[in-house]
């Protein structure tokens, strides 16, 4: 799902172009493997999402994300100059650290050429200055971000197959049918790496999820903001659920997909899946009202999600201009634990059409 | 206490009888701080928005890395992104652009448009980004989108989402103002834009002018700098950021410490004059000083009194000086810009703050200056023998101890060395201590040459008597050459400064119009709006050029500008057609230059330098040069040097084909044409405005050229020609001052004149013909002095400071105007100095004695 579906409406840059960008539209078809683990430039906008727990050698429980965003521009084709901002790439990365009680965020913007910035095609290869995110050829990722707060150097190694979301890989987004993206994830990534903190640097560990996602449509103009959450299940499992919100807090759109260990999944339809706010949180730096503690049904199951801390507020202004949440939440379902992931709750702040 | 009143009494005794002489004095201090101290302000306040200037442009980065020529190939810049210790690289290509309809003679119409990657630039240089609109996040990449700085806009005339009209070459862009910048400083006419959006409009694919580079924080600079030089192919500058505020300072220092010397002149001046006001004052005061030394008061304290009273002067002198100084520089600053003229900082607009330690710098020096003055007087006064003081007459014998010919011998001895030595950190600092040691010995030779001189007129009267108050005038002038001379030393020193400046100003003036002629042979010159554009006329441009009907002649020019130093101002390149056995039908060559056999045999390219370049980078006739012009390195000779009264920090010329062959490129951006006979200027010119890209084109006739050309030396000159004025003024002031002072220690003279007969127009006379023979013997000194002062500034201080020779051309007309005005002054204050002289009843002025 994910932030920088707002920056499709964004990235305009130029009226009445003589050459625009010619775009792949988005239809159902079947993704073929290693091809679609690389980037799709044909398509308005991709992003290589990864969210998980790490337990660091200091003894500390963190949550952690690190995005690579490749937005396609609408610019001018013909321009031949190298420096032609015909694609972005774009670097998120953040750290949640219950003793901080904030969030730590770096962010990172090139135009992608020179060979310093660039996503390329056939296999996962993104690289953004000394920022990477790369798919080696026994399916294991490795990461880098660097800021001035902290830097992050992982191993991700996949557990699982793939799971393609919706009707296999084909996400719908909204009631009308090009209202939908290419999407896959690979839940229950064993996490092993570093993290450097103010020149120090501890070894860490954990589960991550991660989500490849394409597409060359707009958001549905009705929406306000949607509401998304990953889970790790501890027993193998893996839960996916978001909602698209209009204008008055309503659900224009809704999705759930939840694989067990064996590799079973259902999938739920708008109608089954509901979110409900538990508890809400005002940011000091923002006054947005988000809710941080959320209760999700799906059918006739309900779980509920913890925020790992309060203020998991991201601000990226420098880079997309958005306000959002975003934080480790733990799951629980009738009272009892049973998984660690992620939370993602924008339009809060205001609407994400800029 | 009682010294208390009685130094107050002292003091407005002395205040009230010299009015005149003290309110001069204090005008003089004034005038020199004045000038110093705006001369100060001025270029502080320059220096000071410069680089802030600076600062923003630069930003966050440690180094800089250009390229001799304005651009370099891009595929530098992922090397360097990449490279070991670099934190971050900003790539920037910067262009001038002609912004068509908005050329005055000033700026040419031309706007600096800076290409940036808004992603490198917000982390690099911050101040240098756009501000788009709310909602349109993005225009900073937009392919249509330029952002304007508020200086920019308001000469423009546009705002946020007004199109703009630009043009470079013959091609002409639109843009959509989109907003402005995040910081720029006030009067700063910059633009920015996406780089990307840049290269492609401007026709600069693949090209940038810099890369801006911050390290890493653990890496050493200076190693991190030289390593990557040695790695760097020749072609490429690294400079410290820092070094931009060094490379202006170069630019304008020559110019500052040339206005400073003036300062000093004029203080120098002040000096002189309070010198002679308070000698002759402590003179006429002796009687009473030696009665207070009878009375009981002591050596130290009279000398104190008379240094209290000068400082005090030297302070309201000051006071005044630092008042006005403060004024000239803002009024400086509203008409002539922070180069007073000299278009050094054209992109900027300074203003002047308020300065407490400057102030109180100068405030000092005014005094310190005064007292200087007055430190003879004081101990001369001070020392006097009370007993022989009191007797009349004295005042002889404390002159004659000024008289130290030898002492001014040695002066002129050492200016003569002086003038033989090299500059000194490029400034030509002997030449002015030469200048200074000329002023002094000549001054100093004064008493011993005027009573030479005087009394071998009196000799030569006396064989033919005829007239006994001519008899009378030598002969006091002859006997009491001391005071003549003192009198004399102020004349001698505002009016050689002034016969000095006006040879160096006329010379330099005739030289540069005979330059012109030679440089600008053909009937009319046709270029696109911008001058030194970057992209000229393409090659079909150039041929449509050509074969247009009614050219006998064309010669195509490219010139740029290109950096051979990173501590130094750019140097232009031009390249045209140059016969290689007769340069000196193009070129305005010196008597240096290589013989034809010579270059024949040589297989370098050769190449042509202005003097500048011979001084700044040892370009000696014959020497041969790697210049990395485009992109493989060519070996050149310097065939000849050339005068370029243009350019003072150095230019080159090489013959067009050479150029062609060696970078590979066909612009050109001057083309000179010969019009065959019958075809008038206007003709061409509506021929040539009929092709296809007429629109873009502009004409320039030679005369044009000439006429703005001698505008901008005027203008330039126009500090100089102030400084000039204001020498006249302390000079006839000093006349006046000195004159009075004597005048009025005469009047016992006059009266035991009035008695021996003489009638008060007889003495009138007397004292006017007196003032006649003083002034014309100074002025005939004045001049020889003077032209000697020229001749230095002219063959050594200019040459050393600017870089290039003139030829000496006496402005015979504009000298004899100042001899005259000058006399005629002189004669007149000392006419009417006298007439109040003698109004007092002779009784009372023998009774002044008693």
């Amino acid at each position: 799902m994910r932030l920088l579906l707002i920056l499709l409406s964004l990235i305009g840059l130029g009226i009445g172009l003589a050459a625009p960008p010619i775009l792949s539209p988005v239809t159902p078809r079947e993704l073929v493997f290693p091809e679609d683990f690389g980037a799709h430039e044909n398509f308005r906008i991709e992003w290589w999402y990864v969210t998980g727990w790490l337990e660091t050698s200091d003894q500390k429980t963190v949550g952690f994300q690190v995005t690579f965003f490749r937005p396609t521009t609408e610019y001018d084709q013909d321009n031949p100059s190298q420096f032609a901002p015909k694609r972005l790439i774009i670097g998120h990365a953040a750290i949640s650290d219950p003793a901080m009680g904030k969030l730590l965020h770096v962010e990172k913007t090139a135009r992608e050429g020179f060979g310093l910035a660039y996503a390329k095609a056939g296999n996962t290869d993104v690289k953004l200055d000394e920022w990477y995110f790369i798919r080696d050829t026994d399916g294991n990722y490795r990461t880098y971000v660097q800021g001035n707060d902290f830097s992050m150097e992982l191993r991700l190694e996949p557990t699982q197959p793939i799971l393609l979301q919706d009707m296999a890989g084909f996400s719908r987004k909204g009631p009308k049918s090009e209202q939908a993206s290419y999407y896959y994830s690979e839940p229950q990534l064993e996490v092993t790496g570093k993290i450097m903190r103010e020149g120090n640097a501890v070894n860490a560990k954990g589960t991550a999820w991660l989500d490849h996602e394409w597409s060359s449509e707009y958001l549905n103009p009705d929406a306000e903001g949607w509401d998304w959450t990953g889970v790790n299940l501890d027993d193998g499992s893996a839960l996916m659920a978001f909602q698209i919100r209009g204008k008055q807090g309503e659900k224009i759109w809704a999705y759930a997909g939840l694989r067990d260990a064996s590799g079973h999944m259902t999938i739920f339809s708008p109608d089954e899946v509901s979110f409900h706010p538990v508890k809400t949180w005002k940011s000091p730096h923002t006054d947005a009202i988000y809710p941080v503690a959320m209760r999700i049904m799906t059918g006739e199951t309900e779980w509920v999600l913890t925020p790992l801390m309060d203020d998991q507020e991201l601000d990226s202004t420098q880079s997309t201009g958005a306000v959002y949440w975003e934080g480790a939440v733990t799951l629980t379902r009738n009272g009892q634990s049973v998984g660690k992931g992620y939370l993602e709750l924008t339009g809060y702040k205001k609407a994400l059409s800029m | 206490m009682k010294h208390n009143l009685l130094s107050q009494w002292l003091l407005q005794g002395q205040w009230h009888r010299h009015r005149l002489q003290i309110s001069m004095v204090i005008i003089a201090i004034a005038l020199g701080i004045a000038l110093g101290f705006s001369i100060q302000l001025i270029n502080s306040a320059a220096i000071h928005e410069f680089s802030s200037a600076v600062k923003s442009l630069s930003g966050q980065s440690d180094l800089q890395v250009r390229a001799i020529q304005s651009t370099f190939y891009e595929m530098l810049y992922p090397k360097l992104a990449q490279r070991e210790g670099v934190e971050s690289a900003s790539p920037v290509l910067e262009i001038q652009v002609a912004v068509p309809g908005q050329s005055d003679d000033t700026r040419n119409g031309m706007l600096k448009i800076l290409g940036i990657d808004v992603f490198r630039a917000m982390t690099m240089t911050p101040d240098i980004v756009g501000v788009p609109a709310e909602g349109r996040g993005f225009d900073t990449l937009a392919i249509d989108a330029i952002f304007l700085s508020p200086a920019a806009m308001e000469w423009l005339k546009v705002r946020q989402d007004d199109s703009l009209i630009l043009r470079l070459g013959t091609k002409t862009v639109t843009l959509r103002v989109a907003g402005g910048l995040v910081r720029s400083n006030p009067g700063q006419r910059l633009a920015v834009m996406d780089i990307g959006a840049a290269q492609w409009h401007f026709d600069h694919i693949g090209l940038l002018s810099r890369i801006d580079l911050k390290l890493k924080q653990h890496v050493n600079l200076e190693q991190f700098k030289a390593s990557l030089e040695k790695e760097l192919s020749s072609q490429y500058l690294v400079a410290e950021t820092i070094d931009q505020e060094k490379r202006i300072n170069n630019m304008s220092r020559a110019y500052r410490i040339n206005l400073n010397v003036l300062a000093l002149v004029a203080l120098f001046t002040g000096i002189f004059l309070v010198f002679a006001t308070q000698f002759l004052a402590t003179l006429q005061r002796r009687p009473q000083l030696a009665l207070l030394r009878v009375l009981g008061m002591t050596k130290k304290q009279i000398l104190l009194q008379i240094l209290k009273e000068s400082s005090l002067l030297g302070l309201l002198g000051a006071i005044l000086g630092v008042v006005l100084g403060y004024g000239f520089a803002i009024s400086a600053l509203y008409f002539l810009g922070g180069d007073l003229g000299a278009g050094f900082f054209p992109d900027i607009q300074p203003k002047i703050q308020f300065d407490p330690w400057l102030t109180l710098i100068f405030l000092m020096l005014g005094i310190s200056v005064t007292l200087m003055g007055s430190a003879i007087p004081a101990w001369e006064a001070a020392n006097a023998h009370p007993a022989q003081a009191l007797k009349s007459g004295n005042e002889v014998l404390s002159m004659a101890r000024l008289n130290k010919p030898w002492a001014a011998t040695v002066c002129i001895i050492l200016a003569l060395i002086f003038t033989q030595l090299p500059p000194v950190a490029e400034l030509p600092l002997f030449g002015y201590f030469a200048v200074a040691l000329l002023l002094i010995g000549g001054i100093g030779w004064m008493p011993a040459l005027a009573k030479l001189f005087f009394s071998l007129l009196l000799r030569f009267v006396n064989r033919y008597p005829r007239n006994v108050l001519t008899l009378l005038v030598l002969a006091r002038l002859s006997n009491a050459s001391h005071q003549a001379a003192i009198a004399l030393g102020g004349v001698l020193a505002s009016f050689s400064l002034m016969v000095a400046m006006a040879i160096m100003v006329a010379s330099f003036r005739l030289s540069i119009e005979h330059w012109l002629d030679h440089i600008l042979p053909a009937d009319i010159y046709v270029r696109t709006e911008l001058r030194q554009d970057v992209i000229g006329f393409t090659r079909s441009e150039q041929n449509a050029l050509a074969s247009a009907s009614g050219i006998e002649r064309i010669d195509f020019i490219y010139s740029q500008q290109i950096s051979l130093d990173s501590l130094r101002p750019s140097v232009t390149l031009f390249a045209r057609p140059i016969d290689k056995n007769d340069p000196g039908s193009i070129l305005p060559l010196t008597d240096d230059f290589l013989s034809t056999e010579v270059l024949a045999n040589s297989n370098a390219i050769p190449i042509w330098v202005s003097e500048a370049m011979v001084d700044l980078y040892d370009f000696q006739v014959g020497k041969q040069i790697t210049l990395p012009l485009g992109k493989v390195l060519h070996e050149y000779i310097v065939a000849g040097v050339w005068r370029d009264y243009g350019r003072q920090f150095g230019a080159i010329q090489m013959r067009l084909s050479d150029y062609q062959a060696v970078s590979g490129e066909f612009h050109i951006n001057e083309a000179a044409i010969w019009l065959t006979d019958g075809v008038s200027t206007q003709q061409m010119m509506n021929t040539l405005s009929a092709l296809p890209f007429g629109e873009a084109l502009v004409f320039w006739q030679p005369n044009e050229i000439r006429s703005l050309s001698l505008k901008i030396f005027d203008r330039s000159f126009a500090v100089t020609y102030l400084l000039e004025i204001i020498a006249v003024l302390v000079g006839l002031l000093g006349v006046a001052a000195s004159f009075s002072a004597q005048v009025l220690t005469r009047i016992k003279e006059f009266g035991i004149l009035r008695h021996m007969g003489l009638t008060r127009n007889q003495i009138i006379h007397m004292l006017t013909l007196e003032g006649g023979f003083l002034t014309s013997f100074g002025i005939t000194i004045g001049f020889i002095l003077g032209s000697s002062i020229s001749l230095i500034l002219i063959f050594i201080v200019n040459p050393q400071s600017f870089h290039w020779t003139m030829q000496l051309h006496m402005p015979w007309i504009w000298l004899a105007l100042m001899i005259i005005s000058l006399l005629f002054s002189a004669a007149l204050t000392a006419y009417i100095v006298g007439k109040s002289a003698v109004a007092r009843q002779a009784i009372q002025s023998v009774k002044e004695d008693w």
